[in-house]
């Protein structure tokens, strides 16, 4: 078995809203359009990593929240419908999941060494959550690849900002380590938004973007700066302001799977590709992949644009 | 229409794992003893309150008649699964949703097939209510609101049960502390995290025996920041808002015991007429909420919601206000206020009521075979108001015929106007003094009528 790598890693955001407006067979309600921009920004992200052939796309959700350490999917197959606690009226999924229980068994006990908490979760009847499912619905409508799921631990909320990061970074390396070992080329999504202040109260018609903008200023201009550091390549410098991150602009990064997956790409030099950006009830959202192949030449560029 | 209010915890341990720990068990017992009397009850409705449904987008009511799924909580699994089966009351969460939306909230109805009740309400009523023999209506708690959203909910939620018009028990999901062990525990050795979180628990819960339920509401805050309260301890705010923010309980801690580090406990709050000697220590709230049953905001209680916050009270200017005036003559204040207050040659009186001195009974009110408040008789109530008044003023060094301004609150203008009219004229037509008549929902007590007066000394 050769050994395995990490062939992409994405910001994958997740509001329901992208699965609503795409209209897709699964999901029981419909729609006429909406957020475009995000949604036209994962299909070249999706053109871009799926033509790698992936074996297995690896997911971190902050709906999964779980107290007790790092959980992980362990049944192969989930069949089920989801439906959003907070948005139902958007998102009503029917899901047929395969899971690649090899690699999430890998991981959680290359975890185990590293002094996390890791648990494997067995029950069939257990609901995937939407953040899972919108971020892997988005990369591959198909669903013809297997997911490895992982929840999304609440050390960040408990204790601080900087020990839930922490975890992450340890998480992501026992991540690299186990897909390497596994032998699998996988593609690393993280579910989170930025900017997470967002609106209270929903138009009649749900898809109305005449009503879709940046809930404040103040998180456009952290939205900007995060994406900047992306773009340039600059992840180490990403990490150091992520907890200021959290706390003034109350963004979703705190659950942690950003820090995860640049942790387990070993903290890119090099640009990542913007697909898109727009903002989902005043939330900011960014599609922004990396590409390790590209890291060579793209080193080059980010350097450029550092200077 | 409110026969009991409940506080319960809602973690899946106590209804799947009772027998791994022997507090999971007796909170397990204690659940289902209370399940018994709700049963017997000839409650018609449960109306159930969860901090662990989380809304962002205002507040949900759950109308799906029956919803039903297999639920694996998504920390807990380990556990075991729990099917449900549920008979919820649509009609009311439809009223419940509409008088929210007419108080300005933002609230909607969910009826979507699988869609997700959420473990603390599972756990609820599995346990509270197994036999679906009393159908519920659920609510959700909105992960932002604050004090006056969660408080104007709990008022929206009374005046629903009100026009409804079905006896009703109210449950209330949330745990006290709620800071889990964040590793694998020894569970039969759980114990609470730590021992200042112990601590403000059974401080809570002695108050709450004593039914003291606004004035846990009142340091609900605190008591958040100090032992992580579940949800900021927001239940409560809602819990107190629709019992009618004050401390007139029969209180009853049926059970406390840790839950993986965190207070679980299940307390019994029945409303009572027992008189107290005040009614709320302090408010920190400066604004008065918006649409109250009272809706007019001039009640006598409601100066609480004016006076400054706690921290930025200064001492009184003693050169412009005398000394309060309290009389035991007249009923105790059923707040942090006095009698009255001179200032010149002019007495202010605080709005009051027809109560007795000294017992508190209300003079005047007719009640059905079970004890409920069936009537009342303007008249008695009139006369009684009128001469707490008089003993007032006389203790004040005034008199009746020395008022100059009285205004009146009425909670049934259109009923009682006219004999209370007759009643009045009695004592002042002749005094004549200037005045004003408000209609109002509801006063601080049951009572139909409270006057406020300002005479010269």
């Amino acid at each position: 078995m050769s050994q395995g790598e990490i062939i992409g890693g994405l910001l994958a955001p997740h509001p329901p809203h992208l699965v609503y407006g795409d209209n897709h067979w699964r999901n029981e309600p419909k729609s006429e359009c909406g957020w475009e921009v995000l949604r036209w920004g994962y299909e070249r992200a999706r053109k871009h990593f799926l033509a790698k052939k992936p074996d297995v796309l690896l997911v971190h959700s902050p709906h999964w929240q779980t107290l007790i350490g790092h959980h992980f999917l362990g049944v192969p197959e989930f069949h089920g419908l989801s439906v959003d606690p907070i948005f139902p009226n958007l998102f009503r999924f029917n899901y047929d999941i395969k899971v690649d229980v090899e690699l999430a068994e890998l991981i959680a006990e290359e975890g185990r060494r590293d002094g996390l908490v890791t648990k494997m979760m067995r029950n069939p009847h257990f609901r995937v959550d939407y953040g899972t499912i919108v971020s892997c619905h988005m990369m591959n409508p198909d669903w013809d690849i297997p997911i490895v799921g992982i929840s999304s631990n609440n050390s960040p909320y408990y204790f601080s900002n900087e020990l839930g990061q922490a975890q992450m970074i340890k998480l992501g390396q026992a991540t690299k380590r186990a897909i390497e070992k596994s032998g699998r080329r996988a593609v690393l999504l993280a579910s989170n938004t930025l900017s997470h202040r967002h609106f209270t109260t929903e138009p009649e018609i749900p898809e109305d973007m005449s009503r879709e903008h940046v809930y404040e200023h103040s998180g456009y201009l952290w939205d900007m700066k995060v994406i900047d550091l992306m773009r340039t390549g600059r992840t180490r410098e990403l990490i150091s302001v992520l907890p200021e991150f959290m706390d003034h602009a109350v963004s979703e990064v705190k659950a942690g799977a950003l820090a995860w997956m640049l942790s387990a790409l070993d903290f890119p030099d090099y640009p990542g590709e913007l697909y898109g950006y727009w903002t989902v009830i005043g939330t900011g959202n960014a599609v922004v992949g990396w590409d390790p192949q590209l890291k060579a030449a793209a080193t080059t560029q980010g350097a450029m644009a550092a200077r | 229409m409110i026969q009991k209010a409940y506080i319960v915890p809602g973690q899946p341990h106590i209804l799947l794992a009772p027998d791994r720990n022997k507090g999971w068990g007796e909170l397990k017992k204690a659940y289902e003893a209370i399940g018994r009397e709700i049963e017997r009850s000839g409650a018609e409705l449960l109306l159930v309150y969860s901090t662990q449904w989380f809304s962002v987008i205002g507040h949900l009511m759950q109308v799906d008649p029956n919803p039903e799924w297999v639920l694996v909580d998504q920390n807990w699994y380990e556990f075991g699964e729990i099917p449900y089966r549920f008979r919820v009351d649509p009609e009311f969460g439809k009223l419940y949703c509409e008088i929210a939306k007419q108080r300005g909230m933002q609230a909607s109805t969910v009826n979507y097939r699988g869609f997700p009740i959420d473990t603390g309400t599972v756990v609820a009523l599995k346990l509270l209510n197994p036999n679906n023999a009393i159908p519920a209506s659920i609510v959700s708690c909105n992960i932002y609101a604050e004090r006056e959203e969660t408080r104007n909910l709990g008022s929206a939620a009374r005046a629903a049960i009100e026009q409804y018009g079905k006896k009703t028990i109210v449950v209330c999901v949330t745990n006290f502390s709620n800071r889990y062990e964040v590793a694998d525990i020894d569970i039969a050795s759980d114990h609470i995290s730590s021992a200042k979180d112990d601590e403000w628990n059974r401080k809570l819960l002695e108050m709450l025996g004593e039914g003291r339920l606004e004035d846990v509401a009142q340091v609900a805050r605190e008591f958040a920041r100090e032992a992580n309260a579940d949800m900021g301890f927001k239940a409560i705010w809602w819990l107190s808002s629709l019992m009618g923010e004050h401390n007139r309980y029969d209180g009853k801690v049926w059970g406390y015991a840790p839950v993986w580090g965190t207070g679980a406990a299940l307390v019994e709050l029945t409303p009572s007429n027992k008189a107290l000697d005040f009614e709320k220590e302090f408010d920190e709230a400066n604004a008065p909420v918006a649409n109250t049953e009272s809706g007019t905001g001039l009640e006598s209680h409601n100066v609480l919601s004016e006076a400054p916050k706690r921290d930025e009270q200064q001492p009184e200017p003693e050169r412009a206000v005398s000394s309060a005036i309290r009389t035991d003559r007249a009923p105790k204040p059923v707040g942090p206020y006095p009698h009255a207050r001179r200032v010149g040659d002019f007495l202010f009186l605080s709005g009051i009521g027809p109560r007795k001195p000294v017992t508190g009974e209300i003079p005047g009110l007719t009640f059905d075979e079970k004890g409920n408040i069936a009537g009342h008789d303007i008249e008695v109530q009139t006369r009684a108001c009128i001469e707490n008044i008089r003993a007032i003023l006389e203790d004040a060094g005034s008199s009746l015929d020395r008022i100059v301004d009285v205004t009146v609150y009425l909670t049934d203008m259109k009923r009682d106007f006219e004999r209370f009219n007759e009643v009045y004229a009695e004592y002042l037509g002749t005094v004549q003094p200037t005045r004003t008549t408000v209609g109002v929902d509801s006063l601080p007590t049951p009572i139909a009528v409270e006057l406020k007066v300002i005479a010269a000394v």
